[in-house]
């Protein structure tokens, strides 16, 4: 076919393609990289530095600037890894197998950091590093969740049936979500309720707010680059016997 | 400047906090950054094996 009778639906068939994504993924990498430094150096600044102490808990508050987002982001990575298996159940999509599997591992790691840090922060200000409470129970879940997830996918030798298996039991997972997020209103529990994803004015003071947000920016395009890492690596192992694949790495060497 | 590293005293508590976020943060990046360059030298050199028998 010349290039001349490219529709436009052939042009978006090969953006599609793995050698394209690959190619792209690789030339957003740096800039991803580049945005999520310049967070975490503005965000680290202005919380550490910056704001002021909290008039209750001190500066043992400012482990928020790393709790909070790595709990937010252990939320939207495990609704990430469900909608991606959800689309990979229902239309077979190759790369949405790749951004769940890719997802996982960042995923549990956000939700083992909240876990961590909460309890380094619950220590002084609660007295316990660890209570049997709705908040703290349902995100421990959510850890055994990505888990359960990345163990299954790696028992089962077949990439796609892996991949399949996985899905269902990221899809059947997604009920943990609400649970963890309305924990602190269903049940009387020690863990603070919401100060900024609420209706109302955020119960949080603006000093304190954006560096915060920084933080929750920072986090995010972490989020993003280990995707993009992740996903390279995925695309080269399933497709690691082709003809693309092969020119790339003859062209390296030579 | 000593009293930013004690953190009103809740130095033992903060710090450790940080550290860890720093140390898997990194390594969740680094790592499939790592894997794909091992990938490519493993690919390669099959590649570079498999032109030495058959020379065009």
């Amino acid at each position: 076919m010349s290039n001349n009778s490219d529709t436009w639906l052939t042009r978006f068939h090969r953006l599609g393609s793995p050698p394209s994504i690959y190619r792209l993924v690789g030339a957003l990498l740096p800039y991803t990289v580049i945005i999520c430094g310049a967070l975490f150096a503005a965000g680290l600044y202005w919380g550490l530095v910056l704001a002021p102490a909290d008039y209750q808990q001190g500066e043992s508050y400012r482990i928020i600037y790393i709790h909070v987002p790595s709990a937010w982001m252990s939320m939207f990575v495990y609704s990430v890894l469900a909608g991606a298996s959800a689309v990979s159940l229902i239309w077979r999509m190759k790369l949405a197998e790749a951004v769940a599997r890719a997802s996982a591992p960042v995923g549990a790691a956000y939700t083992f950091l909240a876990l961590v840090t909460g309890s380094l922060w619950g220590k002084p200000m609660w007295g316990a590093w660890w209570v049997w409470d709705a908040r703290l129970t349902s995100e421990l879940i959510l850890l055994f969740l990505y888990l359960g997830y990345m163990a299954l996918v790696a028992a089962i030798d077949d990439r796609r049936t892996a991949s399949r298996a996985g899905a269902v039991l990221a899809i059947v997972g997604v009920i943990n979500l609400p649970i963890i997020h309305f924990s602190v209103e269903w049940w009387n529990t020690l863990h603070q309720g919401p100060t900024v994803t609420k209706f109302d004015q955020p119960s949080i003071a603006l000093s304190m707010l954006i560096p915060l947000l920084l933080m929750a920016g920072a986090f995010k395009f972490h989020y993003l680059c280990v995707m993009l890492a992740r996903v390279r690596v995925e695309i080269l192992e399933s497709e690691r016997r082709t003809a693309w694949v092969n020119a790339l790495v003859t062209q390296r060497s030579s | 400047m000593s009293e930013f590293f004690q953190m009103g005293g809740y130095a033992i508590y903060v710090w450790p906090a940080y550290l860890v976020t720093a140390v898997a943060l990194v390594v969740t990046l680094v790592a499939p950054l790592r894997r794909r360059a091992r990938i490519i030298r493993e690919l390669s050199a099959v590649a570079a094996q498999r032109n030495n028998q058959h020379p065009k």
